[in-house]
């Protein structure tokens, strides 16, 4: 028997029963019941956006209007609040963050589960309203529709904010990890741009967060006992519910988009064997686009009827966000520039995200130019541009990332191929599904219609298409994921040549991280010259 | 930079974009050619560099040795600069456009437009009210002042490049000047339930004189009670009940006159002039069973007492047939 | 996790490197909650402005409705009672863990106190019918009127509410203590209830003049 500080935390202590994980402390084993829970939460969502898909592929309604929203309804509040947001920090970053940094767990262990149990409960909950009456009011719950529409809003509103617990306790708990706990000598610009990443979202959450909660709890006493702040008919303000609801989800982008580059800064590290270009404005870049993030939430309305000059202020502030995004760009490409480049599955999933944001960022620039906003707002070029930027930045950089930390997780490799299959399946079939949205956009498809005018037809039936490509793809991860799980072929300690901490411990990792807690002397991405 | 401008000026934009039906949309099109021509450079630059590095610079054995470049300045002023400059010429530039778009001429035409589930209401100042319908003069600055009966709605031209949400307990505005007669599509573009997707409305811009003669037309010219009435069925009360015995939103309405209704409590009563009249200004008061999930909303106010009678003409008479 | 870590003398959990790191971290996410606390009713006075900027008329009648007494009162008895929390810290760092033990039972009182003093003001309103939306059934005809109080039974509803949280929290800390769970070595948890309570009080110091006395 080898010595506990030796042994695989997936074995330690001999338990390895269900009970086990669900009373665990171990960051890493929290981070794989997040792993868990967060792909079936996608594949749920995944349904609910095929069938949407399967509606639109004809004008001629399949299911019923009141179904169809239901289902854009549940497509939009799983995605978002039980894929995308957890997805890269509470999943990745759990498991991660402290073996990058070289310390044995996180802050807070017990928080750091109460964290898991909260998005559990709240997804719970929000799942239940399927069966308590449906929810039809959009993800976005607006006022006063959401006050009057018959559908059980109230409990997918608590889910809501109970997931919204999970993110800030999550948030709190990276901050004070980062600030205490890191290796010695390790200074804050010798940290991983992952953490970096992991860091100015956790920051996001802890201040953006707690502003959702009290819009929701807000919203749940409107409905509840019509106190009269956002219903017009009690002398309340409809609109005030869109200034609250985007100053906590525009911010709640940069928590989906942020930790997804720094997932992407490591794979082409690693991968191009070259030190990053740029490192320190890549941190400040991060921090940029954290900080401008919560000053640009009125661009989501633009044809609310605000004034002018509001209008113009958040165009402004918006156009900035567009700058430290372009460096990172170019800052990964620089990085390439006689680089040693490997074209293994995860790199290719950096430069499909290379390719795809860079569509997403730019169609966002767009967005924030006021006179054409007007034209595309709520139409299908919306809908496209947030799709590239949420499914072709963060889904494609996480999938990239569990194939890149896999073996770090599990000891194992994943197939290359089929990885590699996985990848092409994915990015094509994202392109053949959402850029004719980008069209239907011009023409003026309004979003979140059960059925379009015939005209629409040809791109709708392109694009539903497009979206069983993509299923296609995420099956084959699946089944790479669970092969690589039973039978894969054992991966060694480092099979990346990665140089960031956690590749400086045994994979998988034993219980503590590390057999003796590393000194740090150099910058991240010291490779060979 | 001639070369740049000639393609501007080839209406690139004008391939994807709706017909260019106002001045506004031509110059918001032209903005537009300019930012999809510059992301467009921008694109090929980064994936190119992108592309060509990675095969240049791929990997052709292990343990090769790799430069240690950390920064160069020069360089990443520039990427930060460049993109900076052409976001603030798009900021600016759009910025111009705006304020044509929210400046509202003096002398507009002006139609009064509420929104509610799921029909738009068009009301002149000669007293002329129409359903789904609406009537411009090309030409000439047209001013739409909205509100809404119930939920937020948008009101959205597709054509002439405007937008504007429609709220309820507030009015919002936009205006347009068409350029040439024809038929546009108008959409609602803020989710509102269940038939937001059939929430539209067709634009009609008629040349100046056609326009005038229109609004002093009465819509009810020549025709009967019942064929008012039929006018009216037709266009308010289209997106949830049809004239045939089809259940849409609420029921259909063949052969209602004089027919017994079940309610939600069980209770039955007889489809006379009463009854109707009372199930569209009240319509919360005697639900018809399997209908309860349904919330219509009271025409008081919106139907006057001579158009009740149509409508009631029309039951009447439908039943006689 | 079964590893017993003897916190009283000066021992850490298992991934901290030692005591002091632990303290001040757990101190550091202490801040970053009351952080999140403090956004979340910024949230509330966000509200609050925006109303009074589109019925300022409502919130002078309002205010009328309230009495500034009970309110000052209430001041008061929270103020002392932030004074209270403080000393039972001092007093733990001092080892006299019977004085803190008397500071904690006292900031409880006060808390108490204030919730009691609350109710009557409830009371009061929901009496006469001053409350918030459609439940408005004052003879006093005020279009507005009712805005005002969705404001103010929201704000003080919820202050309330994290009145009543840290009502249990001190008893939490305050049994833990007379049990001698606590020493100069080992303080955090009422060193964190302290700092939760004191952003209570630092609330209620806003909501007092916005509400009563505009």
């Amino acid at each position: 028997m080898a010595h506990d500080s030796q042994v695989s935390y997936l074995k330690y202590g001999n338990q390895t029963g269900l009970w086990s994980w669900l009373t665990t402390l171990d960051h890493k084993k929290i981070g794989i019941m997040y792993f868990i829970s967060i792909f079936i939460f996608f594949f749920i969502g995944g349904m609910f956006a095929l069938l949407m898909r399967l509606e639109l592929l004809h004008p001629e309604p399949l299911f019923s209007a009141d179904q169809y929203n239901q289902m854009m309804t549940y497509h939009g509040a799983i995605m978002t609040f039980m894929v995308i947001i957890p997805g890269v920090p509470a999943f990745l970053g759990n498991f991660l963050l402290p073996l990058m940094i070289g310390a044995k767990d996180v802050a807070f262990p017990r928080v750091n589960l109460m964290s898991w149990y909260c998005l559990m409960i709240g997804a719970a909950i929000s799942f239940a309203t399927i069966f308590f009456g449906g929810v039809d009011t959009g993800w976005t719950f607006y006022t006063p529709y959401s006050l009057e529409t018959s559908g059980n809003t109230i409990m997918m509103v608590l889910g809501a904010f109970v997931m919204g617990f999970s993110s800030i306790l999550t948030g709190v708990n990276f901050i004070v990890t980062i600030h205490r706990l890191r290796a010695p000598g390790m200074g804050f610009f010798q940290m991983p741009l992952m953490v970096w990443a992991l860091y100015s979202t956790a920051i996001i959450q802890v201040v953006a967060t707690p502003v959702l909660a009290i819009t929701l709890l807000l919203l749940a006493l409107e409905k509840v006992f019509g106190v009269g702040i956002f219903d017009p008919k009690l002398g309340g303000d409809p609109v005030l519910f869109q200034h609250y609801f985007w100053f906590y989800s525009h911010p709640a982008v940069y928590i989906m988009i942020l930790p997804s580059m720094g997932i992407i800064s490591e794979l082409i590290t690693t991968f191009s064997r070259k030190i990053i270009f740029g490192y320190r404005a890549i941190v400040y870049s991060t921090f940029g686009i954290a900080s401008v993030s919560f000053f640009v939430w009125g661009h989501h309305m633009f044809v609310s009827g605000q004034s002018y000059w509001t209008g113009w202020i958040f165009s402004l502030l918006t156009m900035l966000v567009g700058v430290p995004t372009a460096i990172k760009a170019f800052n990964w490409v620089a990085t390439m520039y006689r680089g040693s480049i490997s074209f293994k599955a995860p790199m290719l999933f950096a430069f499909g995200y290379l390719f795809l944001f860079s569509i997403g960022g730019i169609t966002g620039i767009y967005l924030a130019v006021i006179p054409i906003d007007v034209h595309f707002h709520d139409t299908y070029f919306v809908v496209a541009h947030f799709h590239y930027v949420m499914v072709g930045g963060t889904l494609l950089a996480l999938t990239g990332g569990l194939y890149y930390w896999f073996p770090k997780m599990f000891g194992k490799i994943c197939s290359e191929l089929g990885s590699q299959i996985s990848f092409f399946l994915i990015f094509v079939g994202f392109n053949v599904t959402f850029f004719p949205q980008f069209v239907l956009g011009h023409m003026g498809m309004p979003r979140r219609y059960h059925t379009y005018l015939p005209e629409f037809e040809t791109l709708n039936i392109i694009s539903t298409v497009g979206s069983w490509m993509i299923a296609s793809g995420f099956f084959v991860t699946l089944g790479v994921v669970i092969y690589a799980l039973l039978k894969g072929p054992k991966s060694g300690d480092n099979p990346w040549g990665g140089t960031t901490l956690e590749w400086k411990t045994s994979s998988p990792p034993p219980h503590e991280n590390f057999e003796t807690i590393p000194t740090v002397t150099g910058g991240p991405y010291e490779y060979g010259s | 930079m001639s070369v740049f401008l000639l393609l501007i000026q080839s209406a690139f934009a004008e391939r994807f974009m709706p017909y260019q039906g106002t001045a506004i949309a031509a110059e918001i099109d032209y903005l537009y050619s300019f930012l999809l021509i510059v992301s467009l450079i921008a694109f090929v630059i980064l994936i190119g560099g992108m592309l060509y590095f990675a095969l240049k610079y791929r990997r052709k054995a292990d343990n090769e040795p790799t430069p240690r470049i950390t920064h160069n300045t020069a360089l990443e002023f520039l990427w930060s600069g460049i993109p900076f400059i052409i976001f603030m010429i798009a900021f600016a530039w759009g910025l111009i456009i705006h304020k044509k778009m929210v400046d509202f001429p003096d002398k507009a035409f002006e139609v009064h437009v509420t929104g509610y589930r799921w029909a738009w209401d068009f009301q002149y100042k000669s007293g002329k009210k129409i359903t789904n319908e609406l009537y411009v003069p090309a030409g000439e600055p047209v001013k739409l002042i909205m509100t809404s009966k119930d939920v937020i709605h948008s009101f959205f031209i597709p054509a002439f490049r405007v937008k504007q949400d429609v709220v309820p307990g507030r009015y919002t505005a936009l205006w347009f000047e068409a350029k040439t007669p024809g038929v546009y599509q108008v959409f609602c573009t803020e989710y509102c339930g269940t038939n937001h997707s059939r929430m539209l409305a067709k634009l009609h811009v008629l040349p100046k004189k056609k326009f005038e003669k229109w609004l002093s037309d009465n819509p009810y010219k020549g025709l009967s009670l019942a064929q008012r009435g039929e006018k009216i069925l037709k266009g308010s009360c289209a997106a949830c009940h049809g004239l045939s015995n089809a259940r849409k939103i609420g029921p259909g309405f063949q052969g209602l006159w004089g027919k017994e209704r079940v309610l939600e409590d069980g209770t039955t009563v007889v489809a006379d002039a009463e009854y109707i009249r009372n199930s569209i200004l009240y319509p919360q008061k005697q639900i018809v069973k399997s209908y309860n999930q349904v919330k219509m909303n009271s025409y008081q106010g919106q139907l006057s007492e001579d158009e009740l009678t149509y409508i009631i003409e029309y039951f009447k008479n439908e039943k006689g047939n | 996790m079964s590893m017993a870590v003897d916190h009283l003398n000066g021992e850490a959990l298992h991934h901290f490197p030692d005591a002091h790191t632990e303290f001040e971290a757990s101190k550091l996410g202490i801040w970053l909650f009351l952080c999140t606390e403090i956004l979340m009713f910024g949230g509330l006075f966000v509200a609050y402005f925006i109303f009074h900027g589109l019925y300022p008329e409502a919130f002078v009648e309002g205010a009328k409705y309230t009495d500034w007494k009970l309110g000052a009162a209430n001041t008061v008895v929270l103020l002392f009672s932030s004074l209270t929390i403080a000393l039972a810290v001092h007093f733990l760092q001092k080892d006299n863990i019977k004085a803190a033990a008397v500071n904690l039972a006292i900031t409880f009182g006060c808390a108490a106190l204030f919730m009691l003093i609350k109710g009557i003001e409830y009371s009061h309103k929901i009496h006469e019918g001053l409350l918030p939306g459609r439940w408005f059934s004052h003879a006093k005809e005020a279009q507005e009127l009712p805005t005002y109080f969705a404001i103010y039974f929201t704000t003080t509803g919820i202050h309330g509410l994290h009145v009543l949280i840290g009502m249990a929290l001190i008893i939490w800390v305050f049994i833990r203590t007379i049990r001698g769970g606590f020493n100069s070595r080992y303080y955090t948890a009422v060193e964190g209830v302290a700092l939760y309570w004191h952003l209570v009080d630092l609330v209620w110091i806003f909501l007092f003049p916005l509400l009563y006395l505009v």
